[in-house]
């Protein structure tokens, strides 16, 4: 098991259980009570804990090595997963997947960005940051969907698009560009979901959708906490302040109403209960799918451009200004 | 003739509206450091007259260059507010009145609606002196506000854009107008009203990655820095120099990505031209049997253009 910093006080409580348990093995003494006792001891920490996480801890959280990517949920919330490979221009990325498979009977066309689960993985996933191929990949199952009438589920969770050299040579911003336009007008459902890290244009890149969603210890935001402190700040020792700052947590996107809900994860977080986690995701795409797979195409995709129009925050001048610019004579 | 008269008028444009101009009576260029007249710098359209390098202009200069005369100023009313209560090691309601105080624009991008060579246009055009340009809420509604204008008149619409990227300080209500503008471009796009985008220097991050990327026709200013990361970050991730010439529009054009380059001094004729080629009657004008319109040029169906 990893322990983040804050978690520190469960360690010690696994410790002294590790040891009961050896003291229970040797069959001298009855430790049953005592383990017990610490099992409840270490559910109540673990609660205490999580209830008062800070932003940044949540961000430390979205980025937990053991908590599960998009292939382990697409494993264990559907049958019949197919991976559909490339662009069909330049190569496979590896920091986005996506496929056709079956949710309970029903075909969807799953994508995700792909974190690795080990070193090696790691680097071969290019740590979940995805280059133009990644998104045009993506659109190409989204637009392959849209003509079967499959609906579309995105799965998100990168610390960023590639900020490489040839990322930029094959359009890296006309990528995600293309594909917000594309998305915002896709005859068929789309639903999003924030299951890890959702930084940026990299993340909004498969994220613009009927339903929007987060998982509880995730963020979303327009950048890091860390290059938010080393922008604003002129410094990279700022990321907590950042973190608060940005607002970025499941709670405070929902109350700006920038997402549609929140989906809880088991106390003790996605990667202490994965299993558990890919049910509850599961139930809640299966619902939010009931809801829009009906809906007449225009109206669908009408109401998801005005949900986006909706977003933002501004003031009206009192003094109307001058309407026209006159330009001086001749 | 036309075209000389167009860029005489250009000209006269370019020296009515003085306020805006580089302080003081000398500019120094800052690519060739070469020294020249203000008067001189606005007579080339804000381009250095010794080596051509396109000065970073606001809003209101490139009303003056595009429009034949007067134009309306719209959506004005709308202002940025700190919705996040956000502070760094500034809050974000000093950055703005330091903004406003420079008293400039009112936000990062103006829309005007005018006419060029007698056609209706609508421009926005973004201004680096409000925030490094940055896109907030006030810039995605504006934008917003402007297709839906467009879209509403069947006036095509121009985005000038030169940004940073996103306004942090609006944190995530600044990524959501990503989405924002590319939905409402799907329904200028469905309505078939035509948008150009014109990418000038600096074009980065979130704006990049959304309206600038998606006119019908792409332009951008000579030399200008276009991109999606900066190229700091870029060469702090790939820890290695990066090529001559890398994410300039001569890049971007090479790698397929903008469709041309225009100098600024031609930016009014192109548009013009554009008007003219898109114009509703002429698309449907082959159909009607009436196809011989898009052979005249525009100045011979509109003499007395010079007007302004
Ligand atoms: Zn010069």
């Amino acid at each position: 098991m990893v322990f983040l910093e804050f978690e520190k006080p469960l360690e010690v409580l696994y410790e002294q259980l590790e040891k009961l348990k050896e003291i229970g093995g040797d069959g001298e003494i009855d430790v049953t009570e005592t383990i017990r006792n610490l099992e409840n001891k270490i559910k109540n920490k673990r609660k205490e804990i999580y209830s008062n996480l800070t932003g940044w801890q949540k961000v430390q959280l979205s980025r937990h090595p053991e908590r599960p990517y998009t292939l382990f949920y697409i494993s264990q919330m559907c049958k019949k997963f197919i991976e559909l490979h490339g662009d069909r221009c330049v190569r496979d990325d590896k920091a986005i997947v996506g496929g056709l498979a079956s949710l309970d009977g029903q075909t969807v066309m799953i994508i995700g960005h792909q974190k690795g689960i080990n070193t090696k993985m790691r680097q071969y996933r290019n740590f979940g940051m995805a280059n133009p191929e990644g998104y045009r990949k993506a659109l190409r199952l989204m637009k392959m969907a849209e003509r079967f009438g499959i609906p579309v589920i995105t799965l998100i969770d990168t610390p960023g698009a590639y900020p490489g050299l040839e990322a930029e040579e094959r359009g890296q911003a006309e990528a995600i560009a293309r594909n917000l336009f594309e998305m915002a007008q896709l005859r068929v459902p789309i639903i999003c979901v924030i299951v890890g890290e959702g930084a940026s244009g990299g993340a909004i890149g498969i994220g613009l959708g009927d339903r929007v969603y987060m998982l509880e210890n995730t963020w979303y935001s327009v950048i890091s906490p860390e290059s938010c402190s080393s922008i604003l700040w002129r410094s990279w020792d700022y990321k907590e302040q950042a973190a608060e700052a940005l607002q970025l947590t499941a709670d405070q996107m929902l109350g700006h109403g920038l997402i549609d809900g929140i989906i809880k994860e088991p106390v003790g977080g996605a990667h202490s209960y994965p299993e558990e986690m890919a049910k509850i995701l599961k139930r809640h795409i299966k619902k939010a799918l009931s809801e829009i797979m009906d809906m007449d195409p225009d109206v669908r995709i009408d109401v998801r451009i005005e949900k986006y129009a909706q977003m933002g925050a501004y003031n009206l001048a009192k003094e109307e200004p001058v309407k026209e610019k006159k330009k001086t004579e001749k | 003739m036309g075209w000389v008269k167009r860029l005489k008028d250009g000209i006269q444009t370019a020296t009515r509206n003085k306020k805006e101009a580089p302080e003081g009576i000398w500019y120094k260029c800052e690519r060739c450091r070469e020294t020249s007249t203000t008067k001189e710098l606005r007579e080339n359209f804000y381009k250095c007259p010794k080596c051509n390098y396109h000065v970073r202009i606001g809003s209101h200069e490139y009303f003056d260059l595009l429009f034949d005369g007067n134009y309306d100023l719209l959506f004005e009313e709308l202002r940025s507010t700190d919705v996040l209560q956000f502070t760094d090691l500034k809050p974000y309601p000093d950055r703005l009145k330091e903004a406003y105080k420079k008293n400039i624009v009112t936000d990062a991008i103006t829309v005007a609606k005018g006419k060029v060579n007698r056609r209706s246009l609508l421009v926005a055009a973004m201004d680096f002196r409000f925030i490094g340009g940055s896109m907030g809420s006030v810039v995605g509604e504006r934008i917003a506000r402007a297709i839906e204008y467009g879209i509403a008149n069947r006036i095509p619409l121009l985005i000038i854009s030169r940004s940073g990227g996103a306004r942090m300080m609006e944190a995530a209500y600044s990524l959501m107008q990503l989405p924002k503008t590319c939905g409402r471009l799907t329904q200028m796009a469905r309505a078939k009203v035509p948008f150009f985008s014109l990418m000038t220097d600096p074009t980065t991050g979130g704006v990049t990655a959304s309206f600038a990327m998606l006119g019908d026709i792409n332009m951008a200013e000579p030399e200008a820095l276009i991109g999606f990361a900066g190229p700091r970050v870029i060469k702090e991730t790939i820890k290695r120099d990066l090529p001559e010439g890398f994410q300039t529009s001569e890049f971007l054009l090479e790698h397929g990505f903008v469709d041309t380059i225009v100098d600024r001094k031609d930016l009014r004729e192109t548009l013009s031209d554009l008007l003219f080629l898109f114009e509703e009657s002429k698309l449907a004008a082959i159909g009607k049997g009436e196809g011989s319109a898009e052979m005249e040029p525009a100045e011979e169906e509109f003499p007395g253009e010079e007007e302004g």
